[in-house]
């Protein structure tokens, strides 16, 4: 409750903020992507306090912190470790993203269901995701970091093979196929610009800066969800949080977007 | 205001000059992944076997569809015109003959994205949203480029009947005019009616309608 209300004020300063530079700017599309672009006006830095404190707090039926987790770097090591995710696990021996390992830790060390903590993942007006603040707390741990995937293992390759067969896969009532709007340089839907995803430029554009604040949606999302979110413009099914298909479109995406430097959380309409 | 913010981020898209494509680098020895594996994989990520039917069905593709995935859309000669022969067999004509309906109601269905996403509500209106992808009046600066422009479609084509029929299979089925088109087939799929197709055909055809006008 006091993060909501911390949100909703950082929210109403950056519209404040947003309104009072519309006014002065003769260009207020690039005035309003400056302010966006202003951190300090960045309510998802609340989601990474937020996040921080249910890393090191003692939680859940073992009641224990999260502070052992391995995303890969080894037990606790959390500096870079965002940015070479998704990547093989041989405890669990298979691919894993970020958000996938962090669930993974929450119910090895803490005890928690795993079906309940991907139920509540997504964050909804009248209910919170600790996930979404797990994810903005441990990404910001590799901001500064160059994106840098292993992709050693064969299950790591399997993975990045995957995600591009996914990728040009067409289906449902659209026949749509996420490259039918991201395979190419410089178009819009309506007056949103897309990104050539195949592309390294346009791939680190798009990957360096999730997770991100969603102003609209007024609160802090993740890869996972933006993966989701794709499939249901699509008029696809829900796509399940943590699938192989989400976390094998994260490996190609992530992949493609190499040696990006990652600034997060980012912030975005 | 709007409309000064809504010309700035068309003049700023605009001057978005097309980069060079560099291709970000693929790792080597990927495997090859079948269809099957990618079916298998699509599957399990959507929960399929705990979808009801009309769900199910969105993860089953058809045949387009699965030859289309599989060419990456460049289909060589052979198997193009046997997608373009079986959409054509799909196609159903006004059962009137009358092949131009309201351009008005055509026009809201072009601005209409609504529709068909989980948990829309059933009973709306489902749009055709061409919008998102085509320029249509010139009024409406909120358009997309993945489309051609139609400013002045039906105009520019002295509202030939001949040029109407023919943008009625664009519209009901597009790959029977292209195979493995981006363009939604709107009739074969089922997600506009034939008589909105005809609402959206007058809404490019009628000479009243301000897709013809300057």
């Amino acid at each position: 409750m006091r993060l909501s209300l911390w949100a909703l004020g950082a929210a109403a300063s950056v519209f404040a903020a947003l309104s009072s530079g519309l006014a002065q700017s003769d260009n207020p599309v690039d005035e309003y992507r400056r302010m966006l672009a202003d951190p300090f006006a960045n309510p998802g830095f609340l989601f990474v306090d937020e996040g921080e404190r249910l890393w090191t707090e003692r939680r859940g039926p073992k009641n224990a912190s999260l502070e052992q987790c391995d995303l890969g770097l080894g037990p606790g090591v959390l500096d870079g470790a965002y940015a070479q995710l998704p990547r093989y696990f041989p405890d669990v021996d298979r691919v894993m993203d970020a958000e996938s390992r962090i669930v993974h830790c929450m119910v090895t060390l803490q005890g928690f269901d795993e079906a309940e903590i991907r139920r509540r993942a997504f964050s909804t007006r009248d209910r919170r995701s600790d996930l979404e603040a797990l994810v903005a707390f441990v990404a910001e741990k590799s901001s500064g970091h160059k994106l840098s995937l292993p992709l050693t293992h064969p299950k790591e390759k399997e993975a990045y093979a995957l995600g591009e067969a996914v990728f040009y896969r067409r289906g449902s009532y659209f026949d749509f196929s996420c490259s039918t709007c991201h395979s190419q340089e410089g178009m819009r839907i309506r007056l949103q610009e897309l990104a050539n995803l195949r592309k390294n430029e346009d791939a680190i554009r798009a990957v360096t800066t999730w997770p991100t604040y969603r102003v609209s949606h007024e609160t802090l999302r993740t890869m996972q969800h933006r993966m989701w979110d794709c499939f249901w413009q699509m008029r696809m099914p829900d796509l399940v949080h943590g699938s192989e298909v989400s976390i094998a479109l994260i490996t190609w995406l992530t992949k493609n977007a190499e040696g990006g430097e990652l600034t997060v959380p980012a912030i975005k309409r | 205001m709007r409309s000064a913010i809504l010309s700035a981020a068309l003049a700023a898209s605009l001057a978005a000059t097309a980069v060079a494509d560099v291709r970000a680098e693929p790792p080597r020895d990927l495997p090859q992944i079948t269809t099957e594996r990618l079916e298998q994989a699509m599957r399990a990520s959507f929960g399929y076997d705990r979808l009801p039917p009309e769900l199910k069905a969105r993860l089953d593709q058809d045949e387009v569809q699965r030859l289309c995935t599989q060419y990456r859309n460049e289909p060589p000669a052979d198997v193009a015109e046997r997608i373009q022969k079986l959409s054509a067999e799909s196609i159903v004509f006004p059962p009137d003959g009358k092949f131009l309906g309201d351009w008005k109601k055509g026009e809201q269905l072009s601005l209409n994205g609504y529709g068909l996403r989980m948990r829309d509500d059933p009973r709306r209106q489902v749009g055709g949203n061409c919008y998102a992808c085509h320029q249509m009046a010139p009024q409406e600066v909120s358009y997309g480029t993945l489309g051609p422009s139609l400013l002045q479609y039906g105009k520019v084509r002295d509202f030939d009947p001949e040029a109407i029929r023919t943008a009625y299979i664009k519209i009901y089925n597009s790959n029977a005019a292209l195979a493995c088109s981006s363009m939604p087939r709107y009739g074969t799929q089922k997600i506009l009616s034939i008589e909105d197709i005809t609402h959206v055909l007058a809404f490019l055809f009628d000479r009243d309608s301000p897709v013809n006008k300057e």
